[in-house]
């Protein structure tokens, strides 16, 4: 990547995502939370303004802007809520990617267009009980029936399927082979079969919606298997490496938000006759963290860059989510810490930020699985 | 229906500082973005665009080459193409030049409605407007809250402090619109990628348009009214406790400041 | 050689603005410096008796167009009959008031005169040496000020906010001249149409859009106390808002809350009663233009960012404030 300034271009969405997101998320954020329920409402406002498709070609329906602006969004809506980061990354990285880089023209038509274009929503079943960091263990299977593969199995932890209307299923149509055995599936969400069930509670991230979805003999017909039998693993990695600059991404948004209600804290309250942005303590702690995310940032507009100009960017985009991960964890921490005693109360966002920050250190990836990339990128594994 | 909407690139004044070392104002860092009336008026256009068949809708902007950017998101929103009038000459002109420089390439341009928005949050005159229409000869009708269409005449409500007037105009016709006439929409990512991508920003000078503009009435010299002098209001230091009062020595010293603020 | 210091004197519905009689006190003042006359101009219909009025708050003359197409105001109608009585009478100045007719008229004038126009100036002087008007008026939001000349052109032409000038005492025993001057109206004239007039009734307020603010805490200790802010407020023509505590006690709907969980507020004035001033309060309304707050506990944090801090029972003193109010408007006197 040359240059570290961003074009007008950028600006501009920049600051259409930031808009957006002060005036639409901002103010139903805390409500989400509470209520453990995304907003149907602003799910359609994001697709109507094109925050849906951001990556993906005019000629299905995106909007023909690149990573770099996708990772732009996400930050901008995780800075307010971590919920609509993650629900618009889940979407556009590990769903529409699937279709969007290993799927025929029809599967495309079909598909990608209505999830970019702005009606469809995506989820991506690939964690199961008994397969998270060692996806390799899946259980899911696919037997071929006539025209139609029976799906069998449980999906966990499908963030989005509580709505989704579009799964990307992974099952195993040859168990003999390991991960060459695992297949890709576009699954409706109407199929005979499919069942979502209620919402795990969580943590954090808690508007998010996150089902478990069982399949039993699911009936998904032979068109919609993406590439062919055996490719599931590599889509899925493939899905999870783009997905991971999202994240990235949305802890930054989710550091980034925490510091700007702190700095905005400091400066009104008053203890010991001043101002606590006055202490040197309160100054340098602040400069501490936002001189970490500023790092974590520019890591992560790296990997976004090298993704768009075609780079092996895997292994960045592994590092930019580990570091990324680690610094919102230590950030909102610290500025829970700073506003004491009121950091504590649901009356500021801060402790939600908190709470939200910690998912990013385990999904799409643990960071110690992020360790592993990284390690064997260095050739000591 | 074509339709020209007038705008102008200024900075945030709620971002606007006083250095209260040097008692001047502190620019760096304070956003641009384009004035909220003339917002308001792009999103009336556009709307107005959506309601009449075959219609095109052109963001016109006078500012330094900067401005190109308030013109990509105007364009971003939905508008159809824009111009931006830049050139050195046009620089330190009042209300009078302003709007002759405007009125100019506005005759340049066909249309049948002009939108500008009622005042700039920087200016705070309100007077290029009404002077652009005096300069074309076209009916004004200002403060306006609603912008319907019937037929070919538009109907406007227009704004007064104690009362509405419900006016049909034909075109063409000058709008100045408020902010309250409609909630500007959101631009899109693929309409700013449109806005930078497909779309055009058409750049005129001087040259562009002096068959319709005497060089007299364009820039500082151009201009009857001058800034002779500018300054600082004083600073707001902490007040007053006032205590030991009785009741209506407090009332008299709130009556008091109500009139040193003028609000009585 | 232009002369003398024209007003445009507003009439709505054949009531004089208050406006029009703050500029003539103003421009009689000015005309006293340079030993000129202040000279009113009436349009409207049926208004004629309201111009020995105008002589009465301190004009000179006053120059009245009496026509049915000036009923209402409308753009061209007005303009054309101010511009032909300005290329007659040559003034040296012109005032109109800035408010939402003078603000859509004296653009259009100066315009088809081509004279200079200063908007919503605050002060108005004339420069000893040069004898020119000096126009000095708020700009970047109110942040700074800035004094403007007209040189060259004339007449020198200026908006002014009505509550900045002060009108004369009125005197019904002053004397002066009364112009009545036919202006020619076509048909061309009238190129918009009224189709309907509707006059305003009080709609419900956002309070983030007020102009200006009553608003009360914990102190206030029941919810009928909101009836004394609300007196208050309706002399301001302000709106109430509250404190969360009050929300929370069920004193006040939330729509008016003020505060971290409520909204932020920019108003022009701000009056805090009974409000302690924690932080969660004040991050909603610091920025208000004018703050003024009346705690019992002289150490509440609120008088830490007020421009006016009153320790005093409130309970008390709002009632007062509000007498006070209503008979201020009284003596002023209403035309």
């Amino acid at each position: 990547m040359i240059g570290f300034t961003l074009s007008n271009e950028r600006l501009l969405q920049r600051q259409m995502f930031r808009d957006f997101a002060e005036h639409e998320i901002k103010p139903i954020a805390s409500q989400m939370d509470e209520e453990e329920r995304f907003s149907m409402d602003l799910l359609k406002k994001l697709q109507k303004y094109g925050m849906m498709g951001i990556p993906y070609d005019k000629a299905y329906g995106g909007e023909g802007a690149d990573i770099l602006t996708y990772a732009l969004c996400i930050e901008e809506l995780s800075k307010v809520d971590g919920s609509t980061g993650v629900t618009v990354s889940v979407h556009t990285s590990l769903c529409c990617s699937c279709i969007n880089d290993f799927s025929n023209e029809i599967q495309k038509e079909k598909y990608l267009r209505p999830l970019v274009e702005s009606s469809k929503i995506g989820c991506f079943g690939l964690t199961e009980p008994g397969a998270g960091t060692d996806a390799s263990g899946q259980k899911t299977t696919a037997g071929l029936d006539g025209d139609f593969y029976l799906l069998n199995g449980q999906k966990v932890f499908t963030t989005n399927s509580g709505f989704a209307d579009i799964f990307i299923i992974f099952a195993l149509t040859d168990p003999s082979k390991g991960t060459r055995g695992i297949s890709a599936f576009i699954v409706e969400r109407d199929t005979p079969g499919l069942e979502v069930s209620k919402d795990i509670p969580r943590m954090g991230i808690r508007a998010a919606s996150n089902a478990e979805v069982a399949l039993i003999d699911a009936r998904v017909h032979k068109d919609n298997l993406i590439g062919v039998e055996g490719l599931g693993y590599k889509i899925a990695m493939n899905a999870l490496a783009g997905g991971r600059i999202g994240i990235g991404a949305q802890a930054v948004g989710i550091a980034q938000g925490a510091i700007d209600e702190a700095v905005k804290y400091v400066k009104e309250r008053k203890q010991f006759g001043r101002r606590i942005s006055q202490f040197q303590n309160t100054q340098f702690k602040l400069a501490e963290l936002q001189t970490k995310v500023d790092a974590a940032r520019l890591m992560v507009w790296r990997a976004a860059a090298a993704k768009d100009n075609h780079e092996n960017f895997a292994p960045l985009a592994a590092m930019c989510k580990y570091y990324a991960s680690e610094v919102a964890n230590d950030v909102t921490r610290a500025c829970v810490q700073l506003l004491g005693g009121y950091g504590y109360t649901r009356e500021y966002p801060i402790e939600r930020m908190h709470r939200d920050a910690k998912i990013t250190e385990i999904y799409e990836g643990t960071s110690e699985a992020m360790k592993m990339i990284i390690s064997g990128l260095m050739k000591i594994n | 229906m074509k339709i020209v909407v007038c705008i102008k690139q200024v900075p945030d004044t709620t971002e606007v500082r006083l250095d209260p070392k040097s008692n001047t104002l502190i620019r760096d860092g304070v956003p641009s973005i384009i004035n909220p009336d003339d917002k308001a008026g792009i999103e009336a256009a556009l709307r107005l665009k959506e309601k009449v068949e075959d219609s095109i809708v052109t963001v016109m902007c006078m500012g330094p080459p900067q401005a190109d950017a308030a013109l990509r998101e105007a364009l971003a929103m939905g508008c159809d193409d824009a111009v931006l009038l830049t050139d050195k000459a046009f620089g330190g002109s009042d209300t009078w030049a302003t709007s002759s420089i405007i009125a100019s390439a506005l005759k340049k341009l066909e249309f049948d409605v002009i939108i500008t928005g009622r005042q700039a949050i920087d200016g705070d005159t309100a007077q290029v407007g009404p002077q652009i229409a005096e300069h074309l000869g076209i009916p004004q009708v200002c403060y306006a809250e609603k912008i319907e269409i019937k037929e070919d005449k538009l109907l406007i409500w227009r704004q007064f402090e104690d009362r509405c007037h419900i006016i049909k105009v034909g075109i063409p016709c000058l709008i100045t619109a408020l902010s309250e006439v409609a909630k500007p929409r959101y631009m899109s990512v693929g309409g700013i990628v449109d806005a930078y991508h497909t779309k055009e920003v058409m750049i005129w000078s001087y040259e562009d348009i002096m068959d319709t503009l005497d060089v007299s009435n364009i820039g500082l010299k151009g201009s009857p009214t001058r800034v002779t002098k500018s300054f600082t209001k004083e600073a707001k230091g902490t007040g007053a406790v006032l205590k030991n009062l009785t009741d209506d020595e407090a009332v008299t010293a709130i009556m008091a400041k109500f009139k040193e603020k003028h609000i009585i | 050689m232009s002369k003398d210091i024209y007003v445009f004197a507003e009439q709505r519905d054949g009531i004089l603005s208050k406006v029009g009689l703050e500029l003539i006190g103003k421009a009689r003042e000015l005309a006293d410096v340079l030993d000129q006359k202040v000279v009113a101009i009436l349009l409207g219909s049926g208004v004629k008796a309201e111009a020995k009025i105008l002589i009465e708050y301190g004009a000179d003359k006053s120059i009245v167009v009496d026509h049915p197409i000036l009923e209402e105001y409308i753009t061209e109608p007005y303009t054309k009959a101010i511009n032909l009585i300005l290329i007659d009478k040559q003034p040296e100045i012109v005032l109109f008031g800035a408010t939402s007719i003078g603000r859509d008229l004296a653009p259009r004038v100066s315009a088809r005169i081509h004279t200079g126009l200063t908007a919503d100036c605050t002060k108005l002087e004339i420069d000893t040496e040069t004898k020119l008007l000096l126009m000095t008026r708020p700009a970047f939001g109110g942040n700074i000020m800035a004094t403007i000349l007209c040189q060259d052109f004339r007449p020198q032409m200026a908006t002014v906010r009505q509550g900045v000038m002060t009108a004369l005492k009125r005197d019904s025993s002053r004397k002066g001249e009364i112009e009545e001057i036919n202006i020619e109206f076509v048909a061309s004239d009238m190129n918009v149409e009224i189709i309907r007039i509707k006059k305003k009734t009080k709609k419900s307020v956002d309070i983030t859009e007020a102009k200006y603010i009553v608003s009360g805490g914990r102190g206030i200790g029941t919810a009928d106390k909101f009836d004394m802010l609300r007196s208050l407020a309706d002399e301001l023509g302000a709106e109430v808002a509250a404190s969360r505590a009050c929300v929370d006690n069920g004193w006040i709907d939330k729509n008016y809350q003020v505060g971290q969980t409520g909204k932020t507020v920019r108003p022009d004035l701000y009056i805090a009663c009974g409000i302690s001033g924690a932080i969660q309060h004040v991050t909603g309304m610091e920025d208000s233009e004018l703050i003024i707050a009346i705690n019992k506990n002289e150490a509440a944090p609120i008088f830490d960012i007020a421009d006016l801090g009153i320790v005093g029972d409130m309970n008390k003193i709002i009632p007062k404030l509000t007498e006070s109010l209503k008979k201020s408007k009284r003596i002023e006197g209403m035309v």
